[in-house]
């Protein structure tokens, strides 16, 4: 009861949350009826543009990220920082195929007998082999 | 139990906020890291390999969205049970809760029956990479939505009892959580296509 309590004079008046949570289902809809347009921005927009929006709303209003000290929100935004972190410094070696003197050969386009397609074999001392 | 018995950690809120509620918040942030590993690594291959998008049209953005639904409501009966926890109706807010928990449960279910009906169709955790991210991250997710469903029972439990009604809104902070997860997972998997 007297967790109650302290909760009870942080807070005086609770937001509509059942406005809240129409609010997001319309926004849900969207973002299942705007990638039927096919068209890129469109998805990117509504899919993931919404998923941003939905995201914020929920971390605002439910999970009360607003009023938490700074440093709580800090704390994930550093943690989202990471993310991109490890995002941008693994997707250059997942997203390409081919560098400078490197290949992936399962994924490659070179061509039969050249070095990058999945069959090539190479011959000589580069290959392995010893006269 | 009174908050004389209660252990010194529990009371201390040197950091501005309640101990436990922090505690929750370093559990969130450690989560940012384990999905955000999953989510990016997924986006990576699938910007990667066009191919891809054969796989993900055989998702179904129907039962997805519902889910979404699902989740989305349970969240609101959480933060509802939080408001009711915050104006000491314990016994309202372990209703909440147990509706939450509900909202978790359909959640399974619905996933279950969708994860029964691919895998029948041959889509399996090993047929390719497409359907491992799939199977992994929906599943991971799953287990945060089990787990979270149980501990909201706990919690509703001596919540009807009008005891450790903090704790209300500690759970609820995990369940929004799991909830902005699937937000992103959804048009990931379901609606990129």
């Amino acid at each position: 009861m007297a967790e109650a309590a302290a909760h009870h004079d942080e807070h005086h008046e609770h937001p509509n949350y059942v406005r809240i949570w129409a609010i997001l289902l319309v926004l849900l809809i969207i973002s299942v009826l705007g990638p039927m347009l096919e068209i890129r921005v469109v998805t990117l927009l509504t899919a993931f543009g919404i998923a941003v929006v939905k995201a914020y709303m929920v971390a605002k209003n439910f999970m009360h990220l607003n009023i938490e000290p700074r440093y709580v929100v800090y704390l994930m935004a550093t943690m989202l920082v990471f993310m991109l972190l490890f995002f941008a410094g693994v997707a250059p070696d997942v997203m390409r195929f081919e560098g400078d003197n490197w290949v992936k050969p399962m994924q490659s386009t070179a061509a039969p007998g050249t070095l990058g397609h999945p069959d090539f074999v190479p011959h000589g001392e580069a290959g392995g082999e010893h006269h | 139990m009174s908050s004389a018995a209660r252990p010194i950690a529990n009371l201390r809120s040197a950091t501005g906020i309640p101990t436990g509620r922090l505690a929750v918040w370093w559990v969130v942030a450690s989560e940012i890291v384990i999905f955000g590993g999953i989510l990016a690594s997924y986006i990576m291959f699938r910007l990667a390999h066009d191919a891809w998008t054969v796989q993900a049209a055989n998702t179904n953005t129907t039962i997805g969205a519902i889910n979404t639904f699902v989740l989305l409501t349970s969240s609101l009966f959480a933060v509802l049970g939080h408001a009711n926890a915050v104006d000491g109706n314990g016994k309202r807010a372990a209703f909440f809760l147990r509706l939450t928990a509900l909202g978790g449960a359909i959640f399974i279910a619905i996933k279950s029956y969708e994860w029964y009906t691919e895998i029948s169709h041959g889509f399996t955790i090993t047929s390719n990479t497409f359907w491992s991210f799939y199977y992994t991250a929906a599943g991971l997710h799953a287990l945060h939505v089990i787990a979270g469903a149980v501990i909201l029972l706990l919690i509703a439990r001596d919540a009807a009892k009008n005891l450790e009604l903090h704790r209300v809104e500690l759970i609820g902070i995990y369940w929004h959580f799991v909830d902005i997860v699937w937000i992103f997972l959804f048009p990931l998997l379901y609606i990129a296509k």
